[in-house]
């Protein structure tokens, strides 16, 4: 476990697979916010990078029970806490 | 059997959502008229078996797809109980009612202002609480909601445990657990909603913020605003439209609301039409003859904001509260949820969407698929050959008996009944086979994967990830592809994905490449031909795929300049198909739809087609001399101008091109019986076929004007000639070039003497 200060924030794209992540922040604006925000993704929700795709991109998130997929344009948007 | 037979009566109508209004008043009318049919609403998230759910109640066999948001039109269905008739409404599977995207906007009008008589909404037990948010906005909407806990099995077999008595206490209406796909809990859910449909609506006029607490309370200085509003709103509106949710939406300025209030108010009433266009117009229709409501509208607003809730961040703050009292919801009803519940999905998508293996196990499905399909095709469709011109044999020698004109025999025999049997003979095995394999996959929750592997070069082509998933469906029909590009949100990449459908083959396509690969670029024949015939294709799909991504590329920007939308896409759990209802379902749904439209199509085509072959104009008959003119520029592309002109009309389907061909190679109308391959073999080579003719032909085949029904669906769903105009010069232009390139420089090559 790495000691990580409470104000050391990351983008998710950038959070490893595998690793999870507490959502500090949405970067977003309108219609992706409102999106994110139903996909569940508002303050405090751990978020873990499941895998990559083959081609590179996007990357499957776990979200409150469900596998999503996003965009590194997406997930640079939402800002975590390396949990 | 029998109940899809009876379905087939039951069935209203299927509306494509450019239709969507009319339906929606046509439920309000339906209403207000007081017949004695209850209206029943379907909500729910994809991927919850809500179609299933629909399906086990109106007998209707309407296509379910394991894949997000795939039912996007509007179907409605029809059942009874205990003598009292229901019309059920298939609202598009949504995740929350918030108007991110047209799906959304059309479940969310049509509870709001079609108000169906008892609203059903569907839930995965395995996935409660992502679920909930969408039930609870609904709870907001209308009390007269039935929730229906569906998969119950799925969370069985997961080990994870729900408590739906307290379910049902805490949302305060009636909850009922089903296995839609066993039939499981449904007498259960009907006499649910019965008990509803029967509920006083007076007790449920006055509920939400009459009778108690609402369910979802928000900030406190939201509810006190909302304290002052509601009975206004309520004063204003009547009983149209539930008042705390219509306030709701007032305070976060909701535009999409606002202007389907204000359309609806204007139906109603011939109301003030010199309001003004601004970005206030709608709040003027609400507000405009009620001074006391928009003052207060407005001094709630800049009260909020004043406390640092404008409208932005008062939106963030509804989603989330819904969330935070999802979440709390499912804490109290979840019982017991396993650790590693979904441990057999991961393990799963750690191969098929692994980096080594996810793409070459793709391409081996679908390679396995198309291999299948075209070894298990070659006896059963000789097979059919021979039993339906042994039929012919009969026709013909019944009209000879009755002594009716060689005209007429020709015509409808000849014409009519032979180009027929030929579409039948060749598209029902290939599609008999094809279809439940591919509905398998689609079962198994495979597809989703698809576009999840490949999303990254949809996204250098400018394009949306889930544009694999209408190529996906444009491989069976172009026009079913088409319709379902409505899963994209964004209207460029949608538009985009609707134009460049019909650059993969569907399945009128497969049968002629199929039979032109087995003649000309396959040797061997038995296993080792098929295996290489199946490459053949394989290759061909790819380079499909490839002119489809480049296609989008060039549109994306050049006429559809622009950035790519937002992206998200669910990969749902893998689910356990159910083989026999595949089998049903793929053979009864896609295999005989599409057959009997082709077969509708082929028909009269038939009779024109024989007209044209035989109507003599000088020397020869008018397709020989249409054949001829053509031919020099048949000639320049690799083919011929029989060829060009077996395209041209083939346009009712792509399944005739072939048929028509044969025809005219033969001449004097008098078509070959396609018994064999070796038949045709004989007949392309004495017309000059060469391994050249063949690659252009296929070519041609898979980049040409899409046939009349795909058009056709092109125009509902744009609503524009331009883009019906784009979508046929596109593919056509880009065949004319490829095949010139190809043919001239073998050609060229030829003379050097390769």
């Amino acid at each position: 476990m790495r000691s990580n200060s409470c104000h050391s924030f990351i983008s998710l794209d950038r959070l490893p697979i595998g690793r999870m992540g507490r959502v500090k922040a949405l970067t977003a604006k309108e219609q992706s916010r409102r999106r994110m925000l139903d996909l569940g993704l508002i303050n405090d929700t751990v978020v873990e990078a499941l895998r990559q795709s083959p081609s590179g991109d996007p990357v499957a998130y776990q979200i409150r029970g469900a596998v999503i997929a996003l965009r590194s344009e997406e997930a640079a948007q939402i800002l975590v806490e390396l949990v | 059997m029998k109940s899809l037979k009876l379905s087939t009566s039951r069935l209203v109508s299927k509306k494509s959502l450019t239709e969507k209004m009319v339906s929606q008043r046509a439920g309000a009318e339906r209403l207000e008229t007081g017949s004695n049919e209850v209206v029943v609403a379907l909500a729910g998230n994809p991927n919850t078996g809500k179609s299933t759910v629909f399906n086990q109640l109106t007998g209707l066999r309407q296509h379910t797809g394991n894949w997000p948001g795939k039912t996007v039109t509007n179907a409605w269905g029809s059942y009874t109980y205990q003598g009292k008739p229901y019309v059920l409404v298939d609202l598009p599977g949504t995740y929350s009612l918030l108007a991110n995207s047209v799906e959304e906007e059309v479940a969310r009008h049509f509870l709001c202002f079609a108000r169906p008589a008892v609203t059903v909404v569907v839930l995965d037990a395995t996935c409660l609480e992502r679920n909930l948010n969408l039930a609870l906005q609904i709870l907001e909407i209308t009390p007269k909601v039935v929730v229906c806990v569906n998969l119950m099995d799925e969370a069985a077999r997961k080990k994870i445990r729900l408590d739906l008595l307290k379910l049902a206490a805490i949302l305060g209406v009636p909850v009922v657990g089903t296995n839609a796909r066993k039939g499981e809990g449904l007498v259960e859910l009907k006499e649910a909603i019965r008990q509803v449909a029967g509920q006083a609506s007076s007790l449920c006029e006055n509920d939400a913020s009459g009778k108690g607490a609402p369910l979802v309370r928000y900030d406190e200085a939201i509810e006190e605003c909302l304290d002052e509003l509601v009975p206004l709103v309520r004063a204003h509106l009547g009983d149209r439209v539930n008042a705390r949710w219509a306030a709701l939406r007032l305070l976060e300025e909701d535009e999409s609301f606002l202007e389907a209030l204000a359309v609806f108010n204007n139906k109603n009433k011939d109301s003030n039409k010199d309001k003004g266009h601004d970005i206030d117009g709608g709040t003027d229709e609400v507000a405009g003859e009620n001074s006391e409501l928009w003052d207060s509208l407005q001094r709630n607003k800049s009260r909020l904001a004043a406390q640092g809730m404008g409208a932005n961040q008062l939106k963030d703050l509804i989603a989330t509260t819904l969330i935070r009292k999802a979440e709390s919801i499912a804490q109290q009803v979840l019982v017991f949820v396993p650790e590693n519940y979904q441990q057999f999905d991961r393990r799963i998508d750690n191969i098929v969407t692994s980096k080594r293996w996810g793409i070459p196990l793709m391409l081996l499905f679908l390679g396995g698929i198309f291999w299948l399909t075209i070894v298990g095709a070659n006896y059963p469709s000789q097979l059919l050959a021979a039993g339906l011109f042994w039929l012919e044999k009969k026709l013909a020698a019944l009209f000879l008996a009755v002594g009716a004109p060689a005209w007429l025999q020709g015509m409808l025999v000849e014409g009519m009944y032979r180009t027929v049997a030929w579409v039948v003979a060749v598209m029902l095995p290939p599609m008999a086979i094809f279809f439940p394999l591919f509905t398998l996959l689609e079962d198994l929750g495979y597809l989703p994967r698809v576009a999840f592997n490949l999303d990254n070069f949809f996204k250098k082509a400018c394009a949306h990830g889930k544009q694999a998933l209408t190529m996906c469906m444009g491989f069976g029909c172009n026009a079913a592809g088409v319709i379902a590009c409505r899963i994209i949100d964004s209207p460029r990449e949608r538009l985009i994905a609707t134009i460049t459908n019909n650059f993969v083959p569907c399945n009128g396509r497969f049968p002629t490449l199929i039979a032109l690969t087995t003649i000309f670029l396959v040797a061997g024949q038995g296993p080792i031909g098929a295996v290489w015939a199946a490459v053949w294709i394989l290759t061909a799909i790819v380079l499909s795929v490839f002119i489809t991504l480049g296609v989008s590329k060039l549109l994306s920007q050049t006429i559809l300049r622009g950035l790519p939308s937002s992206f998200t896409l669910e990969l749902p759990p893998y689910r356990k198909p159910q083989l026999g209802r595949i089998i049903v379902r793929s053979v009864l749904d896609r295999t005989l739809f599409v057959l009997a439209r082709a077969v509708r199509v082929a028909a009269p085509a038939g009779v024109v087609i024989w007209l044209l072959a035989n109507a003599q104009w000088g020397e020869m008959s008018i397709l020989a001399y249409c054949a001829q003119f053509l031919d020099p520029l048949g000639h320049l592309l690799g083919m011929d101008g029989y060829i060009l002109m077996a395209f041209f009309l083939g346009i009712p389907a792509n399944e005739i091109v072939i048929p028509i061909l044969i025809m005219g190679y033969s001449g004097a109308g008098s078509l070959m019986e396609p018994d064999s391959i070796s038949a045709l073999r004989a007949l392309l080579a004495q017309n000059g076929w060469t391994m050249l003719t063949a690659v252009c032909t296929m070519l041609f085949m898979l980049n040409h004007f899409p046939c009349g029904t795909t058009l056709w669906t092109i125009r509902q769903e744009t609503q524009s000639m331009k883009w019906v105009l784009v979508s046929f010069l596109l593919p056509t232009v880009c065949g004319i070039l490829l095949c010139f390139v190809i043919a001239q420089s073998v050609r060229l090559l030829g003379l050097l003497g390769l």
